[in-house]
Parts: structure tokens; C-alpha cells; sequence
């Protein structure tokens, strides 16, 4: 499974409040979401966000709540992938839960800016920017399912024998 | 093996597992809430629908927008309503009937050692005070546990934090946890279950093990435990209605990483913005002036919380310029407190009491923060824009510190009062 698309850097800690405001929950029209991806940030970053971007960020991505509006805001604002250099784990599940990709690797923060192209080979563990190659641990098998799935509704449906 | 990997043991129906291990756990309970509900019925019905798989396993809880403040939590509320209904959900606390998620969990006795519960909210780590595996997921997890009592977990190391020495009277719980989020840094815990433990612990009433686990996940964590005793038994004992089995970490069990803090001339804490584990002790920030205080939360609303704030606000009077908001955690912990005069002694000072719920600690109701303002709160979490606008500064301390300064007008060293 590969991913591909144009960098968006951003720092460590950056916490599922200002990914989606409080005020916005309980909105579940994933396209309204998506307009305020990242303004407890700055409220012109939004705006930064295109489809076809991969978010690079620092330490402990996703950190705080449990709101899976979190990883819908971010992939309905056209993000493809999240690489950083940890996760906060309630995030890393919603992000698998709903079809974000996310891939763990702490060499490539230093190495790219923005709008660099990247490409995300997600079975392999390898990330490719402007020949480079940075290597990174492969999600387990049945997370890559997950993935490839789009995420896990669809992998239940799936089970359950149901059309995706 | 450690508690956190023996009930992981258990649930996964093994008997032995090791950290790294990915589990297909049996799950004991599920709670979700009035915010989280609305996404895990999407999900739910998107998954495919039908029943669940065990209605009396489930708990929901309207806790973050009660009562509701507009059409549109109005509106999520009956969408609940109506499925709480139609799948024959009996533990379900409506407006009025409840209060905070976490506390309803524990207090109504929802909460067993050695069971592995899952709750559609982060904090649900609080019940590892009373010895259980609690972590929080996101909705579409949560749907995925509806429909198959199943859930894949990755076995956490586990971290021992042990306090030592004679704890002073005028700290609390969370003064102990947030020195150990300053420590250990906000995500020192990643993926880890956190063991709180040491004679300061095995000494440490119950609502200051809930404020201690209830912040696990500010440093990361899974979960935050503390292994069942005496005090663990004598809190469920006239709450939980079946017999259960206490799990303990063996001896020689294993952990990753070992700390241990002396707390015997430790000052209270105080976490900075913007960032959980910017903590300080209160003589580095007193004088800053608030704004807003506020004292309530799953993390510092119970019965304990109010009466330390009654203690210092008894005879005294908020300062003019700043207002405090007090909220009791559950409609118990609020009954109690009336019944005990402090909910008079606090209004007498000139808090505002509001209803049980959630409330200013999201940034959505009852007391969200202008730009510019300050507030300092007994909460868990002061990211930007938390409590309201992003222009707004939050400070995080015990009720005790929140309450001295509300009565200053500035942040305040509770050693004064006590």
C-alpha cells in the first residue's frame, strides 16, 4: 500500500484540542469537520491543508482526548498520511480506525520542508523524498488490512459478509 | 507478571503474555457518552447494524453537554435515547440521574478489579485506582466492541512510580501526579501502563488514587493502577453487587522503567500553559492573576475536592474581579456536599455552582474562556484553547491551590489556608 503527496510540517505535542476545537464536536459531517482541521493551531492553517498533503510532525502526535474527529478532521481536509515521530496511542487507533494512514519514523523531520513531495510505501517501511529513503517499521499485517480496507467499518463489514 | 499484563492474561484467556504482545482481549464493560455516543452509533450503523452484543455489559452516560445546550446536543441526546431504548441498554444515567462519566463508573460500582473495561472517553484510565485494566478508545472502536465484546490491544510495558517519605497535609493527589507528569513528560508513558505504588499510596484515600490514575494519559499511559488493598475493598464494598476475584502483580514481576519521588517537602503543583507536563511548584507562579477558577472535573470534583475548598473558602470571599465556578462530579457527590454544608459554605464565598457535567473543562459550556483570560482549574488538561478562545492561558492544581486563589485573585500557595 502506497501512499504519496506534499509535506505539511508541523511540531511535537500537538494535541487533539487543537486538531478539532471542543466547540466543533458532536458535528458528524465529516466535511464541516474537515474545515477546521488544525485551527486550535492558527486559524489560517486550515487553509494550508489541500488534498494530497502528509502532515510530518514531532513527539507525541494526538495527544490528549479520545475524539476520533481528530483523524476524520485531518483525512476529510485531504491529509493522506500523518508521519511522526510517536503517536499518542488513542489517536494512532482512530487514525488505523477510520483509513488514516500513520507511520512512526524520527529521521525525516529534519530532512524535508514544506512542500517537498514524498512518497510512503506503507507494506515495505519505506518513505522516498527526492531519492532519499528513510526506513521505518512496517504496521502489522492486520493493521495494513485495516488500512486497505479504508479503515475499520469497512473491515467489519467485510467480516460480516456485507458490501464496501 | 505485572497486574496490568496479568488481566490482559486473563481477558485474552492465556496464561502468560508479555509487553508487545497484541492481544484479542474479551472485554468485561464499555461506557461511552453523550459525546462519543453520536460518532459510535455512525459507526455502529455503518458497521452494519443490529444488537449488541451484550446489553447489560454497556454503560452510557450523558455527562459532557448536560442538560443540552442547544438543538444540536439536543438533538444527539434523543438519537441516543432512542437506541438505549431499542437495544435494552439498562445502565443508562439520563440527565439529572448521573453526573460525570468516570465518578458515575466507580461510585455506582461499575468498576470491578481484574475486569479489562473500555470507555469511548481518554480518562476512562481513573478505574485502575480500583485495580482494573481501563483504557479510552474512539468511537470506531468502540462500535467494533458493541457488535463482538472483542478488542485488539498491544500488552504495554509498565512503568512503577514509587512515592515515598511522609506526605504533608496540604498536599493531594494531584499535586503527586502532576509532579510525575513534570517528570516523566507528557508522553514519557506512550503505550505504557503507569503503576503508582509505595507507602505514600497504600495511604492515599481513594479520591486521591482517582485523580492519580485519572491523569495517567496525560503522561501517555494505557492505564494508570494502583494495586487493589484495604482502602480499594472498602470503597466497593456497599457499591458492587458480585463477587470478583482481586488480580496483584506477582512478585518479581517486571517493569521498564522504575521512579521513585520522595514527597516529604514537596510543594503543591502547578502545570503551566501550554503544556501538561510544564509543572511547577506554586511558589515559582504565585501572583499570577485569574480570571476564572474552577473546581470540578472527573479528575478533581469528588466529595474530598469541595471540602478542602470549603475549608479555605469558609468565612472568606472570592476575590472581586475574579469568579469561581465549583461543579460537583456526580448528583452524589453534589447531594453530599449539601447535606455536609459545603455547597452553602461555597456559595456564601460567592462560587457559582452549576449541575453536574463536564462543563468548562472542554471549552463548551459554563464558563469557556474570553482571550486574554486566565483561568486556574483542578482539571487535567490546559492545551491551547482547551477551556475556550486559543487567546486564553489555563493552569492546572489541586482544588486546594484553585480555591486560595480564587480567594487572592492571583494563583495562590494553599499552605496559607491549611
Amino acid at each position: 500500500m502506497k501512499v504519496e503527496g506534499i509535506v505539511v510540517k508541523v511540531g511535537d505535542h500537538i494535541d487533539t484540542d487543537v486538531i478539532i476545537p471542543g466547540r466543533y464536536l458532536g458535528i458528524t459531517d465529516t466535511i464541516e469537520l474537515g474545515k477546521h482541521a488544525l485551527e486550535g493551531l492558527d486559524p489560517s492553517f486550515p487553509a494550508k491543508l489541500k488534498p494530497g498533503v502528509i502532515l510530518v510532525a514531532g513527539r507525541n502526535f494526538g495527544c490528549g482526548s479520545s475524539r476520533e474527529e481528530a483523524p476524520v478532521a485531518l483525512k476529510a481536509a485531504g491529509v493522506r498520511c500523518v508521519i511522526a515521530k510517536s503517536f499518542a496511542r488513542i489517536f494512532y487507533r482512530n487514525a488505523i480506525n477510520v483509513g488514516l494512514p500513520i507511520v512512526e519514523c524520527s529521521d525525516i523531520q529534519r530532512y524535508v520542508k514544506d512542500g517537498d513531495k514524498v512518497s510512503v510505501d506503507l507494506s515495505s517501511g519505506i518513505i522516498e523524498v527526492a531519492g532519499v529513503e528513510f526506513r521505518f517499521n512496517p504496521l502489522p499485517d492486520f493493521i495494513l488490512k485495516i488500512l486497505e480496507a479504508g479503515g475499520l467499518t469497512n473491515y467489519i463489514r467485510r467480516l460480516r459478509g456485507l458490501p464496501y | 507478571m505485572n497486574i496490568a499484563e496479568k488481566i490482559l492474561a486473563k481477558a485474552s484467556g492465556k496464561s502468560f503474555v508479555e509487553p508487545g504482545e497484541i492481544v484479542d482481549a474479551k472485554v468485561d464493560r464499555v461506557m461511552f457518552h453523550d459525546l462519543t455516543g453520536p460518532m459510535t452509533l455512525k459507526a455502529f450503523e455503518e458497521m452494519g447494524g443490529g444488537l449488541v452484543w451484550d446489553p447489560d455489559r454497556i454503560v452510557v452516560i450523558f455527562d459532557h453537554i448536560v442538560p443540552a445546550s442547544s438543538i444540536a446536543s439536543a438533538e444527539n441526546h434523543a438519537k441516543l435515547r432512542r437506541f438505549i431504548e431499542n437495544q435494552g441498554i439498562r445502565w443508562f444515567y439520563d440527565v439529572g440521574r448521573g453526573g460525570i462519566c468516570h465518578q458515575v463508573m466507580v461510585e455506582k460500582g461499575h468498576v470491578y478489579p481484574g475486569e479489562l473495561i473500555i470507555g469511548a472517553d481518554s480518562h476512562t484510565c481513573m478505574y485502575g485506582a480500583l485495580g482494573a485494566f481501563a483504557t479510552g478508545v474512539g468511537a470506531t472502536d468502540m462500535a467494533a466492541i458493541l457488535l463482538t465484546g472483542r478488542i485488539w490491544l498491544r500488552v504495554p510495558e509498565a512503568i512503577m512510580v514509587k512515592y515515598t517519605g511522609r506526605m504533608p497535609r496540604y498536599l493531594s493527589g494531584k499535586d503527586l501526579v502532576l509532579y510525575t507528569i513534570g517528570r516523566i513528560g507528557a508522553d514519557g508513558a506512550n503505550y505504557k501502563a503507569v503503576i503508582y505504588s509505595g507507602s505514600v499510596i497504600e495511604n492515599l484515600q481513594m479520591d486521591d488514587r482517582l485523580t492519580m490514575s485519572n491523569m495517567a494519559v496525560e503522561m501517555g499511559a494505557k492505564t494508570g493502577i494502583v494495586e487493589p488493598d484495604e482502602i480499594t475493598l472498602s470503597y466497593l464494598r456497599g457499591r458492587v453487587d458480585r463477587n470478583f476475584s482481586i488480580v496483584r502483580s506477582d512478585g518479581g514481576a517486571e517493569y521498564s522503567e522504575e521512579y521513585e519521588f520522595d514527597v516529604s517537602s514537596m510543594e503543591p503543583q502547578v502545570a503551566c500553559p501550554y503544556r501538561v507536563d510544564n509543572v511547577k511548584p506554586v511558589s515559582e507562579v504565585e501572583g499570577i492573576p485569574v480570571d476564572q477558577a474552577f473546581i470540578g472535573s472527573c479528575t478533581n470534583g469528588r466529595l474530598s475536592d469541595l471540602r478542602v475548598a470549603a475549608k479555605i473558602l469558609k468565612g472568606r470571599k472570592v476575590s472581586r474581579g475574579t469568579r469561581l465556578i465549583v461543579i460537583p462530579a456526580s448528583q452524589d457527590v453534589y447531594r453530599e456536599a449539601l447535606r455536609e454544608g459545603l455547597i452553602e459554605v461555597l456559595l456564601e464565598s460567592g462560587a457559582m455552582i452549576c449541575n453536574p457535567t463536564c462543563g468548562p473543562c472542554i471549552g463548551v459550556h459554563l464558563g469557556v474562556l474570553s482571550s486574554g483570560e486566565v483561568c486556574i482549574a483542578s482539571i487535567n488538561r490546559n492545551f491551547i484553547g482547551r477551556m475556550g478562545s486559543r487567546e486564553s492561558k489555563v493552569y492546572l492544581a489541586s482544588p486546594a491551590t484553585v480555591a486560595a486563589s480564587a480567594v487572592e485573585g492571583r494563583i495562590a500557595d494553599p499552605r496559607r489556608y491549611l
